[in-house]
């Protein structure tokens, strides 16, 4: 088990690293992307035929586990949220979020259409 | 008994990460007999879960009157490492176990557009929000605008341009709207507007950028999905720092002066 998990620190702190790094050369002042980074390098080596040890049970173990303290993760990180700052919060903050939630989801649905439109034209 | 509640407060703040899991425990638990019994599995039991952690943190923010929601009182303090960003960027890494290369190659350039493109229209609805409100100077049009992007890019920028604290705050708190609207919404619209598809979900990741809310609204409704749309959001908030401070304020400069 603890092969995966090590794995699973290796890609993190890797992408991490190649986050800052990169947030650097382009100027960004912060990192970027460095769990973008760590995911594609993780799905990398797991997609990796030649490496066979990501198919045994020592590595697998640790991978799946972790995917599936996911969900308990995202339960902690609601209850940690700053809810009353938000419900406090001025009409103007109110607007400006709820405005670019939903002009995205807009975007969303017309791509949707489009997408749509381009199966039923293949078809 | 006082005595004895204040024993069990010590336990539980010095075992913070064991009470924490505990917490999360009972909450997916709860979130599952609602969901089975009062629904009848109408609603997804992780929406359901998200709710009530909501609420918790809601409650938290109400007996602390801190900004940690539940994590800021004494006794739920492990929240804070479990639900803190280590851990939280740990599990969506591991969530990417299992993904298909052959997915992201295909939609990797569509992922990548969607970035831009929504970086760019949420700053443009926050601008115009802003100057709907009477905002009239650049610099607070600006990072008002910056904070519809996340609430991390919000900040970076107000500090960056010298926007006034109040003004920064208000930047926060439009990430912050941002990203609990996402979390709620998504488990709800996700059918509507086609996140069915890892494609879909890249693109949905890139649009909306928070990557809280685009992990948490997708594992709520369907958790194969998040990897994709965690992946592109991850890299939202990063090029929103870039962006906002330097080429989107340099063109709100422009119109506003």
């Amino acid at each position: 088990m603890i092969y995966g998990v090590a794995a699973l620190s290796a890609c993190m702190l890797l992408g991490m690293l190649t986050g800052t790094i990169f947030g650097d050369v382009i100027g960004a002042g912060t990192e970027i992307g460095g769990v973008g980074f760590a995911m594609l390098l993780l799905i990398f080596v797991t997609n990796c035929e030649k490496l066979k040890f990501t198919q045994k049970p020592a590595f697998v173990q640790g991978m799946t586990f972790w995917k599936s303290m996911y969900i308990p993760v995202v339960i902690a990180m609601t209850a940690c949220q700053n809810v009353r700052g938000m419900l406090s919060s001025s009409f103007v903050a109110i607007a400006a979020g709820a405005a670019a939630v939903g002009f995205s989801f807009l975007l969303l649905y017309v791509l949707h259409l489009f997408d749509k439109d381009k199966k039923e034209a293949e078809k | 008994m006082s005595n004895f509640t204040q024993h069990i407060v010590n336990l539980l703040s010095k075992n913070g990460l064991v009470a924490a899991f505990l917490f999360s425990g009972i909450v997916t638990a709860a979130a599952a007999f609602i969901s089975d019994k009062i629904t009848k599995k109408r609603i997804h039991s992780s929406a359901i879960a998200i709710f009530l952690g909501l609420f918790a943190a809601y409650i938290g923010g109400i007996i602390s009157g801190g900004e940690k929601g539940l994590a800021d009182v004494a006794a739920f303090s492990g929240l804070a490492i479990l639900g803190g960003s280590t851990l939280r960027n740990f599990t969506i890494i591991a969530s990417s176990y299992g993904a298909k290369m052959s997915e992201i190659k295909k939609a990797g350039v569509a992922g990548f557009i969607s970035l831009f493109a929504g970086i760019i229209s949420s700053y443009v609805m926050g601008a115009i929000i802003a100057f709907a409100f009477g905002y009239r100077d650049s610099v607070s049009i600006a990072t008002i605008a910056a904070g519809a992007v996340t609430f991390v890019v919000g900040p970076v920028t107000g500090q960056s341009l010298g926007a006034e604290s109040t003004v920064i705050a208000l930047s926060v708190a439009a990430g912050l709207i941002k990203t609990v609207f996402i979390m709620i919404f998504t488990p709800f619209v996700a059918k509507h507007v086609g996140i069915t598809n890892p494609r879909m979900a890249m693109i949905f990741g890139g649009l909306v950028g928070s990557t809280s809310g685009v992990s948490t609204g997708l594992a709520a409704y369907d958790p194969e999905l998040v990897p994709y749309g965690a992946m592109v959001a991850t890299f939202y908030s990063g090029f929103g720092c870039l962006l906002c401070p330097s080429l989107l304020y340099g063109l709100t400069k422009l119109i506003f002066h």
